[in-house]
C-alpha cells in the first residue's frame, strides 16, 4: 500500500467540518434551534427522506414528535409533500443532503414550490465539497442550479452562529428557501455581533491591500487566511455573501471599489455560483480588476477525506494564503 | 428469438457456501483496514453474490466490457464492500487492492463507480439502477444478445418513484432478460425501514413481473430462483431476498445501528473470529 494510501485520518462524524480543530463549536445548531422555535411557531411542520441523522433534524422530532414525518428515501415526494403541507398553513422545514434535493428534486422545488411562493424551507445537508463519497454526494454545482429558480431565496451560512439565525430568519422570509446546512459538530467563527440579514452581505474582516468576497464556511476560511496574512504584511477585508439570491449587488460593488484586487471564495465550483455572480455585476457595473476564483474546477470530484480533497483541488488554507499573500 | 447464456445445471451448494464465506472474510478484512463500512449490507448480500457470480452470471474478467457478457448491476453503491469482495473473488481485481477500500486515493472507494472493472454502473445515488438495467435489457434484445441483466437494489430503493417507473418499463417491453434482485434487509440509514413498502412481492407481480420470494442468506434457495428466472416468458423476473444485514457475524446481527459499522480496532478481530466459529 502507497504512503498516501495509508494517510488517512479516522473520519470524523460525516459531513463534519475540517475547520473544527481547536475551535469552539456547537452540536447540531440545526435541529436544536429548529425544536426551540418551533415551541413559539405552532405551524412548523420538519420532514425529512431517511435522512434524519445525518441533517440533524433530530432534536426538533424529540421534541415534536407529532410534527415530524420522515417520508423514507424518496426525495421527490419529500419535496411533494412539504408543498401540500405549506399549502394547507403549515412552514415545511425538510431535510436531505444537497444533492438529493437539488438534482432529484429539482422540478419539485421550482414548480411545487417556488411558483407557488410555497412556505417550504430546505436545509440541504453537505453542500459543495463536504462529503468524501463522490460525485454522487458532492453538491458542487446547486447554487448555480438554484439560482435558476425565479423566486426562490438561497443562503449559503459560515458558521453555527449563522445558521441558528437563518433558522429563525427563515420562518418569516415570504415563500421557498434554500440552505445549505451544516451538520454535526459546527465551528462558532463569527463574533456575538454578527447579525444575519437576509439579502445583505456584510465585512467579517476589515483590511486594505486585497478584497475577499465570499460565502458559506469559506468565509471564516477566508477569515483565517487574512488574519495568517497580515503576518506576512499583506491586509485583506473579508465580505461575506450569505444571501446568494436575492445578491446584494450594491454592498458588492462598493467593496469591490476599495481595492486593487480580488478573490472570490466558495464551497462551489467557479463556474454558475458566487464568483459567476460577481463577475457578472462587476463587467455590467465597468469595474475590471485582476480577480482570482478560489472554488472547484468544472469536474467531478474524487472520493475521500475533506482534508485530501480539499488539498487536491485547490481550496484549502495553503491556496487561500498563496492567493491573499501573492495574488496567485 | 435468442438463446440466453445457461449456466450448468446441478449447482454445487457446499463450494458456493465456501465462496460465501470466502466474501464475508474478505469484506470483514476490508472493512476492518478501514475501520468502518457498510459491512453489514455485505454480510447480507454476500449468499446473493456467490450464486450469482460462481454459478448463474457468464462472465469473463479479462474481457469486463465482452459484449456478451450478463450484467451485474449494483444499485446501491454504498454496498460497494460486497462488490469488490466478490469482483477479487470472480479474478477482476487483484486481492491485494482490497485493503485500500475506502482510503483516500484509493480506486476502490466507499461508493462504486463504473471506471472500475467489472462495475457497470455510478452508484452511490440510489434509485439508479432498475432503469438502466431495464435499458441494458432492452439494448441486448435489440441486438438478439444472449446476455441477461442482474439488478440487484435496496428496500430503501423500493421508496423512489424511479424504481417504480422503471419497473414498469421492464413490463411493458417485456424484459424477460432481466432480474431484480431485491435485497429486503430491513434496515435503511435512519433506521428500521420507515415506508410502507410490505407486500414487496405482491407489488411486483401486480407490476407484471415473475416474483418468487426466498430468505436471501439460504443458497439453496437462492439458487432454486435463479433457475427459475431464466425463463423467457415474456416477463421479467424479481427475486424479493429476505436478508439478514450482518450474517454470518452474530454480534453484527444483532446490532441495533447497522447501516453504518465503526467499531474499535480491537474489536474487529472479534468479529472475525466470530464468523470462523459460526463455520466450523
Ligand atoms: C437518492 C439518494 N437519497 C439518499 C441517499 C442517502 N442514503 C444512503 S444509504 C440510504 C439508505 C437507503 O436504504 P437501503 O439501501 O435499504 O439502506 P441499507 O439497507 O443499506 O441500510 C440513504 C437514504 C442516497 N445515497 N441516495
Ligand atoms: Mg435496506
Amino acid at each position: 500500500m502507497s504512503e498516501a494510501l495509508q494517510a488517512v485520518g479516522r473520519t470524523r462524524g460525516m459531513g463534519e467540518l475540517i475547520d473544527v480543530e481547536g475551535k469552539v463549536t456547537e452540536i447540531a445548531p440545526f435541529g436544536r434551534t429548529l425544536a426551540e422555535l418551533a415551541h413559539e411557531r405552532p405551524e412548523i411542520v420538519g420532514l425529512t427522506a431517511d435522512m434524519g441523522r445525518y441533517s440533524d433534524i433530530l432534536p426538533f422530532r424529540d421534541a415534536h414528535p407529532n410534527r415530524f414525518f420522515n417520508v423514507g428515501m424518496a426525495e421527490q415526494n419529500l419535496i411533494m409533500i412539504a408543498a401540500g403541507m405549506s399549502k394547507a398553513g403549515k412552514i415545511a422545514y425538510c431535510t436531505t443532503y444537497s444533492v438529493f434535493i437539488t438534482r432529484r428534486a429539482y422540478d419539485f422545488v421550482s414548480i411545487a414550490c417556488a411558483h407557488s411562493m410555497a412556505n417550504v424551507k430546505i436545509f440541504a445537508g453537505m453542500p459543495g465539497l463536504v462529503n468524501g463519497y463522490g460525485a454522487t454526494h458532492q453538491a458542487t454545482e446547486d447554487i448555480n442550479m438554484m439560482r435558476g429558480i425565479a423566486d426562490l431565496t438561497i443562503i449559503d451560512p459560515c458558521d453555527a452562529t449563522e445558521l441558528k439565525q437563518v433558522v429563525r430568519a427563515v420562518a418569516d422570509i415570504p415563500g421557498t428557501v434554500y440552505v445549505r446546512s451544516l451538520r454535526g459538530k459546527v465551528p462558532v467563527e463569527l463574533g456575538s455581533d454578527y447579525q444575519f440579514e437576509v439579502g445583505k452581505a456584510k465585512v467579517i474582516r476589515e483590511g486594505r491591500d486585497v478584497g475577499v468576497i465570499s460565502t458559506g464556511y469559506m468565509s471564516a476560511r477566508a477569515r483565517d487566511a487574512a488574519d495568517a496574512a497580515a503576518g506576512q504584511g499583506v491586509d485583506a477585508a473579508v465580505l461575506h455573501v450569505s444571501t446568494i439570491k436575492p445578491f446584494d449587488k450594491e454592498t458588492v460593488l462598493s467593496f469591490a471599489q476599495r481595492f486593487d484586487r480580488l478573490i472570490v471564495a466558495e464551497n462551489h465550483k467557479t463556474t454558475g455560483g458566487l464568483a459567476t455572480l460577481v463577475v457578472e455585476a462587476l463587467y455590467e457595473a465597468g469595474i475590471m480588476k485582476p480577480l482570482i476564483k478560489i472554488g472547484l474546477a468544472d469536474s467531478f470530484f474524487e472520493c475521500g477525506s475533506q482534508e485530501y480533497l480539499e488539498a487536491k483541488y485547490q481550496v484549502d488554507l495553503p491556496h487561500f494564503m498563496r492567493a491573499i499573500v501573492e495574488g496567485r | 428469438m435468442s438463446t440466453l447464456n445457461h449456466p450448468p445445471e446441478n449447482p454445487d451448494i457446499r463450494a458456493l457456501k465456501g465462496r460465501a464465506l470466502s466474501l464475508r472474510r474478505k469484506m470483514l478484512n476490508m472493512a476492518s483496514g478501514k475501520g468502518e463500512g457498510y459491512i453489514a449490507q455485505g454480510l447480507g448480500m454476500a449468499d446473493c453474490l456467490a450464486a450469482l457470480y460462481f454459478h448463474e452470471l457468464r462472465y469473463d474478467p479479462a474481457d469486463p466490457r465482452w459484449q456478451d457478457r450478463d450484467r451485474f448491476l449494483l444499485s446501491t453503491g454504498h454496498y460497494s464492500i460486497a462488490m469488490y469482495a466478490v469482483l477479487a473473488e470472480a479474478g477482476y481485481l487483484d486481492e491485494t487492492e482490497l485493503p485500500t477500500y475506502g482510503l483516500n486515493g484509493s480506486r476502490l472507494p466507499m461508493s462504486t463507480f463504473d471506471d472500475i472493472p467489472g462495475v457497470e454502473i455510478v452508484g452511490g445515488s440510489l434509485g439508479h439502477g432498475l432503469g438502466q438495467a431495464v435499458g441494458m435489457a432492452m439494448a441486448l434484445k435489440v441486438d438478439g444478445s444472449p446476455a441477461r441483466v442482474f439488478c440487484e437494489f435496496s428496500d430503501g430503493e423500493l421508496q423512489e418513484g424511479s424504481t417504480w417507473e422503471a419497473a414498469m418499463g421492464a413490463a411493458t417491453f417485456k424484459c424477460d432478460n432481466l432480474v431484480g434482485l431485491i435485497d429486503c434487509n430491513g434496515i435503511q440509514a435512519d433506521g428500521p425501514v420507515t415506508v410502507k413498502i410490505d407486500p414487496v412481492a405482491d407489488k411486483f407481480t401486480a407490476f407484471g413481473w415473475d416474483t418468487v420470494e426466498v430468505n436471501g442468506n439460504d443458497m439453496e434457495a437462492l439458487v432454486s430462483a435463479l433457475a427459475n428466472a431464466r425463463k423467457q416468458d415474456g416477463r421479467p423476473k424479481a427475486i424479493v431476498m429476505r436478508t439478514t444485514p450482518g450474517f454470518g457475524v452474530p454480534t453484527l446481527m444483532a446490532r441495533e445501528r447497522a447501516h453504518f459499522v465503526r467499531v474499535d480496532n480491537s474489536e474487529w478481530d472479534s468479529l472475525k473470529a466470530e464468523l470462523e466459529k459460526e463455520n466450523v
